[in-house]
């Protein structure tokens, strides 16, 4: 989503109604971001509006982007947040070779995510298509990427070929390195 | 046991603070070259430059990631033929790097910024700015700045052949001269200061 550097046509004030939609939307997303969202996302905090080509709407406080979403898809976290509070987002991981297609913008593919360096939840704890999930990397602490898994975590390890997570947000991509005015 | 038992009450009540267990935001510390985390930066094509600015910022994580130790177990699972692979692949994004770098710096010792004093009716006078995305500046960002530093209207305008430029409000060549020169740094020879004269000239740059 973010391949080309960010350009925007300035920012307007999110009405305090909407923003509640926003929290609340956010935080049936990510139910363990929950106990800390007012931290995240400070009630009487003023969020901002910033749109971005192409139906994507960023949600900025203090000119530094919170959370995306295209159009009235999910609503997705920037990895700075994830970079904070790791524990509050569904991961996976994928394995050290598949890093650096991620960090080119690359869709992520199932064999990087069942290899050996890899990991995936144990079937009890299957994530459905359609989550939003952080990736994390062998041998790495923080995520790379922010996607949407193309399929459930299970039918990853079940057909093992294809495009398992659409890459939206990845680490020097256009929002990353989006600078904050 | 007492005093033990009580430190141990006050650790849970630590973590139990308000209601269920708060989370303490992590910090991450951010690279200062290619803005990645630094266990990233060997992806990217300025790694050298990273390292230098790791060691110097954070001796510790500089130690942690680049020590030999953990140069050999950072391979993980990878395959040989992979990894070399991806050593190929690396270099030649480097190498590719390094060029864009040179052309780059090239690029800036022959670029102009043009400051042009324009007429807009009788004694009154606007100054375009234009050229400075050469020089790593952003039009945006500039242009606030010139109205804060200058106190008076200064934005962001498309050019007749649509590429961006600073319109300020006011005659304000020699001051903007002197500003990029000294806040920006750029070198006077490469700042030309023109006037637009009501007449339609053929007179290009150059
Ligand atoms: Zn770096």
């Amino acid at each position: 989503m973010f391949k080309k550097p960010v350009s925007s046509s300035g920012k307007t004030k999110i009405k305090s109604s909407v923003q509640r939609n926003i929290r609340q939307k956010i935080c049936e997303q990510f139910p363990l971001l929950e106990p800390v969202i007012d931290d995240v996302l400070p009630k009487k905090a003023q969020l901002d509006l910033i749109k971005a080509p192409e139906k994507i709407s960023l949600y900025a406080l203090d000119n530094q982007v919170l959370f995306f979403q295209h159009h009235n898809d999910a609503i997705m976290p920037h990895l700075r947040i994830v970079h904070k509070y790791p524990q509050c987002f569904p991961t996976v991981q994928v394995d050290r070779g598949a890093i650096r297609f991620i960090l080119g913008g690359a869709q992520l593919m199932c064999p990087g995510l069942t290899s050996p360096g890899a990991k995936l939840p144990p079937p009890e704890g299957n994530i459905p298509e359609g989550a939003v999930v952080a990736i994390n990397a062998e041998g790495k602490e923080h995520a790379c990427m922010i996607g949407v898994l193309k399929m459930s975590t299970e039918d990853i390890k079940k057909l093992n070929k294809g495009n398992g997570v659409e890459n939206c947000h990845y680490l020097g991509d256009g929002l990353w390195k989006m600078d904050s005015e | 046991m007492e005093a033990e038992s009580s430190a141990a009450g006050a650790a849970a009540g630590a973590t139990a603070a308000g209601e269920g267990p708060t989370v303490a935001p992590l910090e991450v510390a951010y690279c200062g070259v290619c803005s990645l985390p630094p266990e990233y930066c060997e992806f990217g094509a300025t790694v050298k430059k990273c390292m230098d600015w790791l060691e110097g910022n954070h001796p510790s994580l500089h130690q942690k990631l680049y020590s030999s130790e953990a140069l050999e177990s950072k391979m993980g699972t990878m395959t040989l033929e992979a990894q070399q692979k991806a050593e190929k692949d690396l270099a030649k994004k480097q190498q590719k790097e390094e060029l864009r770098q040179e052309r780059e710096a090239a690029k800036k010792k022959s670029s102009v910024i043009t400051i042009k004093r324009v007429e807009r009716t009788k004694r009154k006078y606007v100054t375009v700015v234009s050229g400075i995305e050469a020089f790593e500046l952003v039009y945006k960002t500039v242009a606030k700045e010139f109205g804060k530093k200058f106190a008076c209207g200064s934005s962001v305008t498309k050019s007749a052949a649509g590429s961006e430029e600073i319109t300020v409000q006011g005659d304000l060549s020699d001051e903007i001269l002197e500003e990029l020169v000294e806040k920006y740094g750029i070198d006077e020879d490469n700042i030309r200061q023109v006037e637009e004269t009501k007449k339609k000239g053929g007179s290009g740059p150059g």
